[in-house]
């Protein structure tokens, strides 16, 4: 088994104005994904939740609020996940509410 | 009549644990068998004596006075024993070996028999030997009891315990309570020997139903016994608890006069015991603090849920919910066979059969039943090529009969 880890980005992350049961609705849409992952024995890390703020550093000492706006999808976050293949580890992304968002998966193999 | 019958194999579990806790308390783990021999010897006295004489006033007094007696016996003659062998023994020695006053006061038995727990749960001792070693030395079973429990032999069970001693011995394990930082730590071992005593039960592999029902009770005794201790007294210990008795509640709903088990479905829900799951629920609310998020939280949400009969969608969603934290904590084939089934009952059979089909548990008769009951109705000619591959992985003959009238009903 290999790992691949599961980059997640979507266009918006801000739920700021998001009706709760929506957001309760999207919690549970993102765990049941996850678990049907787990559920097949195939989830190495759960990873780590990114915050929304941040800083990029860029050459010459420029010091920005963020990619956000220059990038059309921002990072959300990722989990790690264990799979014999590229193919299979990209069938085992399909689902991942991030897709419904008008986001995307991105799946990097880890340098072993 | 049948009560005086009853006497001392009922005085004999309750009492057998406590004693044997006090007196190895008394002289070290390491002479646990010196414990049990006194108390078996005991025991044997009163039903001697008694026969004769009559039930005395107060059994349990009697039983701890010749307790007192055959450790004071037994104290001198090793003394006798000890000065032959050791000579050279020193005035030290001599005041060691003054014969302290075995204390069978109530705090002095609790106090010893928490101390047993936590020294029997020790990691050291492989865990199926535990369970044997907790059985005898914990709950007072007998070797003979242990051995249907774990269908095996008495010899089997009789070298596994005496290993487990060894184990006691080699790695010098000692009766006292571990310290306050380490407690909560250490408290884990002891709630999952109590888990698995509890499983063993509730699963058995025998199918003596009074057995089964006593194993069950002992745990949740022991469990108990942590409940009112305040350093033991944990959430996670309340959640543990919780959960014993929501599956208990099932106890007499689930058992019919052969030896078969009624299917949760097919339940009659005036036989769930509403006194234990109304404790459950106190217990629940009391683990509900802290944290400490453990499997047992999740299992006793999991079991709550299905004491309530009628299903909802909010029942199965939570029960969904619940299953899915248990697999990120704990994956194990069989959470995830149970996840699959709350997600057949809260989102639909082909949502369910999509993610089903992805668990490959080739080898379990379960995962094709599972598979045979969503084809159904769906494709019916898959439901049934499953069902005959669960039938033909069944183990047990309840099994294959429950999987043929799976088959039947397709036709």
């Amino acid at each position: 088994m290999k790992e691949f880890v599961l980059l997640f980005r979507q266009p918006n992350y801000d739920y700021r104005n998001t009706d709760p049961e929506k957001m309760k609705e999207l919690g549970k849409k993102w765990q049941n994904w996850v678990s049907g992952i787990v559920s097949q024995n195939k989830l190495s890390s759960n990873g780590i939740r990114l915050s929304l703020e941040g800083k990029v550093l860029k050459p010459g000492g420029v010091i920005t609020d963020g990619p956000f706006v220059e990038i059309k999808e921002k990072l959300g976050s990722f989990i790690v996940i264990k799979a014999e293949s590229m193919e299979e580890a990209t069938t085992l992304a399909h689902g991942c509410p991030a897709i419904d968002e008008g986001g995307s998966v991105e799946i990097r193999p880890v340098f072993s | 009549m049948k009560e005086e019958a009853q006497l001392i194999p009922n005085l004999f579990r309750k009492e057998f644990s406590k004693m044997v806790a006090v007196i190895s308390k008394l002289f070290g783990l390491q002479h646990i068998e010196l414990a049990e021999d006194i108390v078996s010897e005991t025991f044997l006295a009163a039903t001697e004596t008694w026969r004769i004489k009559g039930t005395p006033q107060n059994p349990t007094a009697w039983l701890y006075t010749v307790a007192k007696q055959k450790t004071l016996q037994h104290f001198r003659r090793s003394k006798i024993f000890d000065k032959k062998i050791i000579p050279e023994l020193s005035a030290l020695q001599e005041k060691d070996h003054e014969m302290p006053e075995l204390n069978f006061s109530h705090q002095n038995i609790r106090d010893s028999q928490l101390q047993m727990m936590f020294a029997i749960c020790d990691p050291a001792i492989a865990s199926e030997a535990q369970i044997g070693l907790a059985l005898r030395i914990l709950c007072g079973f007998g070797i003979d009891e242990i051995a249907e429990a774990f269908l095996s032999n008495k010899e089997t069970i009789n070298k596994r315990l005496f290993r487990a001693k060894e184990k006691l011995r080699s790695e010098k394990v000692k009766m006292e309570l571990p310290s306050k930082n380490e407690i909560a730590n250490r408290l884990n071992n002891v709630l999952h020997i109590i888990y698995l005593l509890f499983n063993e039960g509730y699963y058995s592999k025998t199918q003596n139903q009074i057995l089964q029902k006593d194993l069950c009770i002992e745990a949740m005794r022991l469990a108990l016994m942590l409940t009112e201790y305040e350093r033991t007294n944990l959430p996670k210990t309340n959640a543990l608890m919780a959960l014993m008795c929501f599956h208990a509640s099932r106890f007499s709903a689930r058992q019919t006069s052969e030896d078969f088990f009624v299917l949760y479905e097919q339940q009659n829900e005036e036989l769930w015991d509403k006194a234990l799951i109304n404790q459950g629920i106190h217990f629940l609310s009391l683990s509900a603090q802290g944290n400490e998020v453990t499997s047992y939280h999740l299992e006793a949400r999991i079991a709550y849920w299905h004491c309530i009969k009628e299903d909802t969608k909010e029942k199965w969603e939570e029960i969904l919910h619940h299953y899915n934290l248990l697999l990120q904590i704990n994956y194990s084939p069989s959470v995830a066979l149970n996840r699959a089934y709350a997600l057949y009952k809260a989102k639909g059979k082909k949502a369910a059969l999509t993610e089903a089909e992805k668990l490959h548990l080739t080898g379990n008769h379960f995962y094709y039943t599972l598979l045979g009951e969503l084809y159904t109705d769906i494709d019916n000619q898959k439901a049934k090529e499953n069902f005959q591959t669960a039938f033909s992985l069944a183990k047990t003959q309840t099994e294959k009969q429950l999987i043929q009238r799976k088959i039947y009903e397709l036709n």
